[in-house]
């Protein structure tokens, strides 16, 4: 099988507002930083171009129409997935396995600052039939789903509010985060109750800006570049999108997306395979339940792991050492590839103030958010 | 080439219907359910599932893709939705193409779905949030407007009239009354054309395809499994798309490029030299009737404006030199839109095995074209299919 | 499908079915407002609309001036960043007569919406617009057109600022 590596990288910085910018100029600050790391011409050399959007997260319809020009895809292979950042990572990757293109890339953004009834578009993703009708914030989803978490588990609220000082903490040594913060387990336990058990506090807020990614293929990856990052293994999973028969403790679909990577990367005992690793913390119980399904520790540990510190920059096994969505902000779809992009510049040794030593495997887990149980995972080594 | 051969092994599809009573997870549901029998597999045979599915604004649903999963069988299976406007039912077969192709997986299982019919006042209506929110959206512009514009540029470059057009909805019409899931199939004439309401001139009644609801489904595999599964393994030999610019006002809409490019991506990589003898069998997308002659012209398959000539003279007839559209087309089956894509390269793979029943092209026809257009008079898919 | 298939599935509703009641349904009206950010391109053409003008953008590789304008040339990949004042007139690329509304509902007296390539643009660069103090039978492709705008104090920095295109 062919080795594909992620090659440049571009980001436009992430913050809460960008009204100087459309999502037009955030998509080409990103893609014009991406190629120029890749050292890529997208008019000359790159051959396939995928967009990772939802129309309703952009108040478009269609909106694949409006990605190829900031992109450099004008007249050129582009397509759209609708799913998560790492989605689309995968889909550029399988197009590179195929042989029919040697350089692909991938972009993902948010502009969720304007998105005005943010919360009515995630419920407009709910059942109409069976769960719109009771009219409910759809996160009540996420407070039901750590409840059973905690019950199941043992895991208390206090180890789900560290993990909340923890990425903020991380995130103010991210000079591209948005919510960097130096916060206490006392102001997180105590900020207002959303949805029981999950407090305010715990919910990452949204921020906007653009994520690109350049893939190559082997022989073409060693010539753009010292130092490739290779892809060695993705999974993705879908669950259930039905409330009334998902499995609400276990994160099925992070367990399966998981189980699909390693066996892709050929790890056996992640916990000692992988050296850090990036996942999903839109909530912060969400942190711990993926690190558990994802395999990087046994259920119900990964509660412990975070009081004693196990997961923090010196730690045994850093867990999102960016911030993840609580400290750069939440990236809507785009999350994933924030997530990725971290483990890159890890792996790269750019991480300044945040960068972990000898690392060389790194796992990225990205999550669609509620209501649905869709992942995808991707183990990234040097 | 050296790389890894996709067979299509199995399809199935629902009627096509203005208004369906199932649900879009049901439609997705019946199709993938059909095309899975239609193989002798079950859902465990299923690596991977690529789900193609156009606007959301028609089911009143953000991330349908989602919603759509259970339906599509993808319960527990990596599940990815593409999605590039009206071009997404023929593109959903490239991005199954591409899970398999890839190594990652032996067989795919591919779903197009729409329900368009739950958009109200009118699925139409949907389309006003195509436009460009700041520029175009405060004008308040219609579907209509850009295929009326196309249309009228197309026809007033090459001198054509509204009857030279018109002839392509009477065939495709007629030869969807050989397909049991058409919607609008309909004996009619050049005249009841010319005569049907004026929509948006030169867009008349008769010269567009409905809104409908309906689902298809295709199952992919991989060379060693497709050859244990059916003794008529369908291939992809090859597979080209293109996106041109958003600003569709900067371009002359006489010709769509696009569907060139898509067109000589996929001829390169079947190796294919001369379309017009290697093609036997043509599914253009035809969502209009000017738009299956636009497209002919874009796939290399008649020279710019002579598209109308050949569809005069017979040549595009289903017993024709060049069949085009035998399905009956979106104008003649109906356009759910992504899975009208889906379904034109399905009637391809019963063409191609000699199992289209009363619309079966004559001569054994060896090698298909199916294509798909959409955005903002912006994209092109195509795939080509052989035996 | 397979000449062997008999029966295709899929349950056809008619207008009668709903009328008497034999269909159960739910309804929604979603709450979708959003507040897009114009950036830096789209900004300054509105605010020139607002005052009055209609400004492009110029490429100094391929030297093409496109409107609407863009912080990047999509042929090039190079920034743009010459704006360049257009006139008030253009041509007419292609024109549709339209009896139907957004909702797809008849209108009564038709619009005639319109590419319209701005003079000062390179060729082919063009604006949807609409066109009016003209017959429909009258409009012809490659047709004169200058822009009819609001009164000054009318204007809000939109495209429609400009109200329509009217022959010259």
């Amino acid at each position: 099988m062919r080795k594909v590596a992620i090659v440049g990288v571009g980001h436009s910085g992430f913050r809460s507002m960008t009204p100087d910018m459309s999502y037009k100029e955030l998509m080409y600050e990103a893609a014009a930083k991406a190629y120029e790391d890749a050292g890529v011409d997208p008019r000359r050399d790159v051959e396939s171009f995928v967009s990772v959007a939802e129309d309703f997260n952009e108040g478009t319809s269609i909106f694949d129409e409006y990605v190829p020009d900031q992109i450099g895809g004008v007249l050129k292979p582009v397509h759209t997935i609708s799913a998560e950042g790492i989605h689309g990572l995968i889909a550029a990757y399988m197009q590179v396995l195929t042989g029919a293109m040697d350089i692909v890339m991938v972009e993902a953004h948010s502009k969720a600052s304007n998105i005005l009834t943010l919360s009515d578009v995630v419920a407009y993703a709910m059942d109409p039939i069976y769960n719109r009708p009771l009219r409910a914030n759809p996160l009540f989803i996420a407070g039901m789903e750590m409840n059973r978490y905690l019950y199941e588990t043992g895991t208390i609220e206090e180890q789900c509010a560290k993990v909340v000082v923890k990425n903020r903490g991380n995130g103010f040594l991210n000079p591209s985060a948005a919510y960097g913060a130096s916060l206490t387990m006392d102001l997180v336990m105590t900020s207002e109750m959303i949805s029981y058990p999950l407090k305010r506090l715990e919910i990452s807020s949204h921020a906007d800006g653009a994520i690109v990614m350049v893939l190559a293929s082997g022989d073409a990856a060693e010539e753009l570049t010292d130092l490739p990052i290779w892809i060695r293994g993705v999974g993705w999973c879908n669950e259930t999108p039905s409330l009334e028969t998902r499995d609400w403790e276990g994160a099925i679909y992070a367990r399966k997306s998981a189980e699909l990577a390693y066996r892709m990367a050929g790890i056996r005992n992640p916990r000692l395979e992988i050296d850090f690793a990036e996942v999903d913390d839109t909530f912060a119980y969400k942190e711990l339940q993926h690190m558990e399904a994802l395999l990087l520790c046994r259920d119900g540990e990964a509660g412990f792991l975070v009081e004693e510190g196990a997961t923090e920059l010196d730690g045994e096994l850093p867990i999102n050492p960016s911030g993840g969505s609580l400290g750069v902000g939440h990236l809507l779809d785009a999350s994933g590839l924030g997530r990725v992009l971290e483990v890159v510049m890890q792996l790269r040794g750019e991480a300044g103030q945040r960068q972990l030593e000898d690392v060389e495997t790194g796992l990225a887990f990205g999550w669609r958010g509620i209501p649905t149980t869709s992942g995808a995972a991707v183990v990234l080594s040097i | 080439m050296g790389m890894r051969k996709v067979a299509v092994v199995g399809a199935g599809m629902t009627k096509f219907m203005r208004r369906a009573q199932e649900t879009g997870r049901e439609l997705a549901y019946q199709a993938s359910k059909m095309a899975l029998d239609s193989c002798e597999m079950t859902l465990d045979d299923i690596d991977c599932v690529a789900l193609g599915s156009a606007p959301d604004a028609f089911d009143g649903l953000h991330m349908k893709g989602e919603y759509l999963s259970d339906g599509a069988g993808a319960w527990h299976k990596p599940y990815m939705r593409s999605y590039v406007g009206g071009g997404t039912g023929v593109f959903a077969a490239i991005q199954g193409w591409y899970h398999v192709a890839s190594g990652l997986f032996d067989t795919c299982l591919v779903v197009c779905e729409e329900k368009m019919s739950s958009c109200k006042p009118h699925p139409q209506s949907a389309f006003l949030t195509i436009f460009d929110h700041t520029t175009e959206r405060p004008l308040k512009p219609n579907l209509v407007w850009i295929f009326a514009l196309e249309m009228n540029r197309y026809m007033t470059v090459h001198g054509l009239e509204k009857k030279d057009i018109a002839q392509v909805a009477v065939k495709n019409k007629r030869n969807a009354l050989d397909h049991p899931c058409a919607q609008v199939a309909a004996d009619i004439t050049v005249e009841d054309v010319l005569n049907s309401e004026v929509l948006a001139w030169p867009v008349q009644r008769l010269d567009i395809s409905p809104t409908s609801d309906g689902a298809v489904a295709m199952v992919l595999a991989a060379e060693h499994v497709a050859k244990r599964i059916t003794d008529k393994p369908v291939w992809i030999r090859g597979v080209g798309w293109s996106l041109d610019t958003a600003y569709w006002t900067n371009r002359d809409l006489y010709y769509p490029k696009y569907v060139e490019y898509a067109a000589r991506m996929a001829y390169d990589m079947a190796g294919i030299k001369e379309p017009r003898k290697e093609i036997h069998i043509v599914e253009p997308y035809d969502p209009f009737d000017y738009k299956e002659l636009h497209h002919l012209e874009g796939l290399l398959l008649a020279d710019k404006g002579e598209a109308p000539r050949l569809t005069a003279d017979g040549v595009t007839a289903r017993d024709g030199n060049m069949p085009v559209c035998p399905s009956g087309g979106l104008l003649g089956v109906g356009n759910p839109i992504a899975a009208a894509g889906l379904m034109k390269v399905s009637e391809l793979f019963w063409q191609l095995r000699g199992e289209a029943g009363k619309r079966q092209v004559p001569g054994r026809p060896r090698t298909g074209l199916a294509q798909s257009w959409g955005d903002l008079m912006q994209v092109g898919c195509v795939v080509i299919l052989g035996v | 499908m397979s000449a062997n298939v008999e029966t295709f599935p899929g349950t056809p509703l008619s207008q009668a079915d709903f009328d008497e009641g034999k269909i159960l349904t739910t309804h929604w009206i979603p709450k979708l407002d959003y507040g897009w950010d114009a950036g830096v391109a789209i900004s300054r053409y509105l605010a020139e609309l607002k005052n009055g003008r209609i400004v492009g953008i110029r490429c100094q590789r391929c030297r093409r001036i496109v409107v609407p304008p863009r912080v990047v040339c999509e042929w090039c990949w190079e920034p743009m960043d010459e704006w360049t004042y257009l006139e008030d007139s253009g041509t007419v690329n292609t024109f549709s007569i339209c009896y139907i509304r957004w909702d797809a509902s008849r209108a009564k007296e038709p619009q005639i919406p319109a590419v319209i390539e701005i003079d000062g643009a390179s060729k082919g660069a063009g604006i949807l617009h609409l066109l009016e103090e003209v017959n429909p039978e009258d409009v012809r492709i490659g047709m004169k057109v200058e822009a009819v705008r609001k009164p000054a104090e009318e204007r809000t920095g939109s495209i429609t600022d400009i109200k329509y295109f009217k022959p010259i």
